[in-house]
């Protein structure tokens, strides 16, 4: 394992990667190293950059390492009333094992949880960087303000590139503050058409939904369709009328506090579908949702919905064949992830079109050349 | 500002570019003769002007990517063009190149009120995407004060802003999917009605890269439900630092105002004199802070900001009873560049970014550097995210002032960048700003987007001799120039 300590040794470690051909496998806490093809490759691990580097509260502006825990970066922020507005969780939840999440991994990875639906996604407040890119090079990207349009975005790049273009360095984000109050409405016993109906009615609605989930009976009985609203009491009061009026024939309830932050704990590390079999990650248009899932139904199965429909935590038994997701995905104008598990082969992420395919590789090649930074890992 | 030089070559072919252009595009939509080429001269940012080789209008997706086809085939450069409102002359023509303007595909494709968006072509108007959905209580929340006028297309290419993205965001933030022709012509879709990107996010990037990566032909927008109310509270105080401190503050108790701007002394006076809407004029700084939601929000954090503005010695404290008020509150702000226009014969407006906590600090020393030039500036700025506008007072026809103002207004820009901002917060780089770049970054760093400009266009013909430094020699550049208060645009609202 290669453990670079400033950005000039891993300026060089990637250099000498470069000129002799190996292949790098970047990696921060490792909470993600579940996810891609089996693969033998030097890890290049990033645990030198770590720290924060710049925090200042009412800038809502933060600079610190990319190995920085996202633990300790969540734990700082809270402590000034602040958050990552998009949501992060850390996959080694989703692993079984230890929370081992860094900053730049969740960034590289794209990882936004249920408040991704009114909020944004991590690419909505990475705001800039400093990296070394496949070619060997210290380069820097986007701003340390919250409004910039200087050059191209690369942070939008950068994230969700899972460290194929570049080895982030330092990361700039965009902080927001906590909400003061919030309440969680609840429908119980909705199919998945009513729910997604129903969550659907809740974000045209001008009770600024947060957060809208829907869990279906074959994992919670009855089913439950949760809307999450966040603010300051007394507008989160107001809204939770608002919706208690809008959904009276569904028989709404409100859930305690307590209740609520173990539902939405849960729903965004997809904890109802631990275990056996693959568990796939499907982004799709919202109210396509039910008709991604019907489909893969008779094959066993289970499911739950994020972002009012719009993101489906899928889980398949051992042995079934994930080409159904992607075709549902697919039909449905949106693409699936092999998140956990072994998929018989299929690539980890959704093929794109031709057209697509061969513009990302050029851009690719761009920052890395010679495929330094792609260890195989997604095909 | 130089252009780089035309290639005699493609000027020597014009008749056969233009001959291949209407084989494509039937009918009216190509423009050769020298009379009617004049009004694509300039886009917002007039103090450049360009008559292009030809200007061609094409109707459809297919007709444009003919057109970037048969121009790529043949070597000839493609400048896009939405509605020219571009205030860094992103949109400046070229001799030897055809101007490609959208505005043909002007129609709005399918409204998804239960998925939350819109598909547009790009020539259609910000406003009128708002204008589209709003019967059903919907709005497209970007909001650029040139909404009436400018396009989606180029609204896209410029990553624009509002007063409202503190917010709702800017551009970026609220665009799902492209249609994008490249220059080959091949059409590919990036992002779409889904949430997140499939591989790399290469709709990210398209986003603010000021027509240099391809041609967008759709967009898929995000659409909001109208907030129930909006409110405003008019603020003001004796000194910059303690308006300054207020923002910090509001945003320190947690409150993000739909918008929050301010204005100094003279921007203040010129808006009076202009709008007569009764802004105090014994103080300093005014903030204008808006807050919007459900009615008991609104009044509960307007009292929230009333309270630590008078904890911040705010001298007046008005806040809006009605809509006609809250919109008289925003009419001075919004008529801040031509009031400013109305005292004085020509001026610059300048577009940086800085760390708010530096704010007194930036002001005090562009006072400096307003007496050391002799040259009166006034300061309008985004105060919730730190985005400036001074707009530099100047007479045009004083020798040697028009020199002294550009140096001016380089050494703001200068000042943003070493306070750790950035040269432009959304009015973007074009040619204006394209060689103050290496203030920004180094030559690696230029070298990297650089080339993600080749993978999407290898033989760089896309809208080129804007955003990069040419010869990376030092300009001094970087504001829009208007003279004698005859700004581009007039009937529009200035931010
Ligand atoms: C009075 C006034 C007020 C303004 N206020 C604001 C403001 O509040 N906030 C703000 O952010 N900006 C503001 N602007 C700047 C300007 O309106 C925006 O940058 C706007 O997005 C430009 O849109 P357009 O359609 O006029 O584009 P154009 O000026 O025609 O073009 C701008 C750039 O986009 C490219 N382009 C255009 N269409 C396409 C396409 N379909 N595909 C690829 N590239 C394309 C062009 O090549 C060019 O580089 C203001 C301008 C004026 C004149």
């Amino acid at each position: 394992m290669l453990r670079p300590s400033s950005i000039s040794e891993l300026a060089e470690a990637i250099g000498t990667a470069r000129a002799s051909g190996q292949r790098l496998e970047l990696r921060g806490g490792g909470s993600k190293a579940g996810i891609g093809q089996q693969r033998e490759t030097t890890i290049l691990s990033m645990q030198g950059f770590a720290g924060v580097i710049d925090y200042d509260p009412p800038e809502l502006v933060l600079t610190a390492g990319a190995a920085t825990p996202l633990a300790e970066i969540e734990a700082l922020l809270a402590a000034q009333g602040q958050m990552l507005a998009f949501d992060p969780y850390d996959h080694g939840r989703l692993f079984g094992s230890a929370e081992a999440a860094t900053l730049g991994g969740v960034i590289a990875a794209g990882v936004s949880g249920s408040r991704r639906l009114s909020a944004g996604a991590v690419r909505d407040h990475f705001l800039g960087f400093r990296a070394v890119s496949g070619r060997g090079e210290a380069f820097i990207g986007g701003a340390k303000v919250v409004k910039n349009v200087t050059g191209y975005d690369l942070p939008k790049l950068m994230a969700n590139s899972w460290g194929r273009l570049a080895a982030l360095t330092e990361v700039t984000l965009k902080v927001l503050p906590r909400p003061r109050a919030s309440a969680t409405i609840v429908l119980p016993g909705l199919s998945d058409e009513a729910a997604i109906l129903a969550m659907a009615q809740a974000m045209g609605s001008q009770a600024e939904v947060a957060a809208a989930a829907h869990v279906p009976a074959a994992l919670c009985n009855p089913a439950l369709t949760a809307l999450r609203l966040e603010g300051f009491a007394p507008s989160v009061q107001a809204r939770t009328q608002m919706l208690l009026a809008l959904f009276k024939p569904q028989g709404p309830d409100v859930l305690l506090e307590a209740d609520s932050a173990a539902l939405w704990d849960g729903i965004r590390h997809a904890a109802p579908l631990a275990g056996e079999g693959t568990l796939w990650r499907i982004n799709v248009p919202p109210t396509a949702g039910a008709q991604v899932t019907q489909p893969l139904a008779a094959m066993g199965a289970y499911w739950l919905y994020d972002w009012a429909g719009g993101l489906i935590w899928l889980q398949l038994p051992p042995g079934a064949d994930g080409l159904a997701v992607r075709a549902a995905a697919s039909a449905a104008g949106g693409h699936a992830v092999l998140v956990r598990g072994d998929g018989g082969g299929l690539p980890i992420l959704h093929p794109e079109s031709p057209g697509v395919a061969a513009l990302s590789a050029r851009v690719k090649a761009a920052f890395d050349p010679d495929g330094i930074l792609d260890p195989h890992r997604f095909g | 500002m130089e252009m780089p030089a035309p290639d005699m070559a493609v000027m020597a072919r014009r008749s056969e570019i233009i001959a291949a252009l209407r084989a494509i595009i039937p009918g009216e939509g190509v423009i050769s003769d020298p009379a009617s080429l004049r009004p694509w001269e300039s886009d917002g940012l007039t103090a450049y002007a360009q008559v292009p080789l030809v200007v061609a209008l094409p109707e459809n997706t297919a007709q444009v990517a003919a057109v970037l086809r048969w121009c790529n085939a043949n070597g000839v450069k493609v400048v896009p063009r939405g509605s020219g409102t571009s205030l860094s002359g992103g949109a400046l023509p070229l001799a030897d190149g055809v101007l490609l303007g959208l505005s043909r595909l002007n129609q709005v494709l399918d409204i998804d009120y239960a998925d939350r968006v819109a598909v547009v072509q790009p020539g259609v108007t910000n406003l009128a995407i708002t204008q589209a959905v709003e019967e059903r209580g919907f709005y497209y929340a970007p909001d650029p004060s040139s909404q009436i006028a400018c396009s989606i297309g180029g609204n896209v290419a410029e990553n624009s802003g509002g007063v409202h993205c503190l917010k709702y965001g800017l551009t970026t933030n609220n665009v799902l999917g492209v249609e994008l022709v490249l220059i080959d012509g091949e059409i590919v879709r990036l992002g779409g009605r889904q949430l997140d990107p499939q591989g790399l996010d290469l709709l990210g990037i398209v986003i603010g890269s000021e027509g240099l990566l391809g041609v967008v032909t759709e967009v898929t927008v995000r659409i909001l439900p109208r907030p129930e109310t909006a409110r405003a509270v008019l603020l003001g105080f004796p000194s910059v630092e303690s308006a300054g401190q207020c923002v910090a503050e509001v945003i320190g108790a947690g409150i993000i105002p739909a918008g929050m701007e301010m204005m100094d002394r003279p921007a203040i006076h010129a808006a009076e004199a202009f709008v007569n809407v009764g802004y105090p004029l014994d103080v300093e700084a005014l903030l204008i802070v808006e807050l919007d939601g459900p009615s008991a929000e609104c009044d509960y954090l307007i009292d929230e900001v009333a309270k630590i503005a008078a904890a911040n010695g705010a001298v007046t404290s008005r806040v809006s009873t009605n809509e006609a008020e809250r919109l008289s509150f925003w009419a001075g702000r919004k008529a801040a560049f031509p009031a400013v226009g109305r005292i004085s014969p020509d001026y610059f407006c300048m577009d940086g970014t800085i760390p708010r906590r530096r704010l007194p600090d930036v002001l005090q020393r562009m006072e400096q550097l307003s007496l050391a030039y002799g040259l009166k500036v006034a300061n309008v700025f985004h105060a919730g995210d730190g985005n400036l506008h001074p707009l530099i007072l100047y007479d045009a026809n004083k020798p040697g002032e028009l020199a002294q103002a550009e140096a001016f207004g380089a050494d703001i820009l200068r000042l943003c960048v070493e306070v750790g901002g950035v040269l432009t917060g959304e009015h973007g780089v074009g040619v204006e700003k394209r060689d103050l770049m290496p203030a920004m970054f180094s030559e690696t760093d230029l070298a990297h987007q650089e080339r993600v400009k080749s993978a999407f266009d290898p033989g760089l013909l896309l809208n080129p001799g804007k955003v990069f430094p040419l010869l990376h020699r030092c300009a001094e550049m970087g504001r829009v120039h208007v003279h004698h208060g005859k700004l581009p645009f007039p009937e529009l609202p200035r931010f």
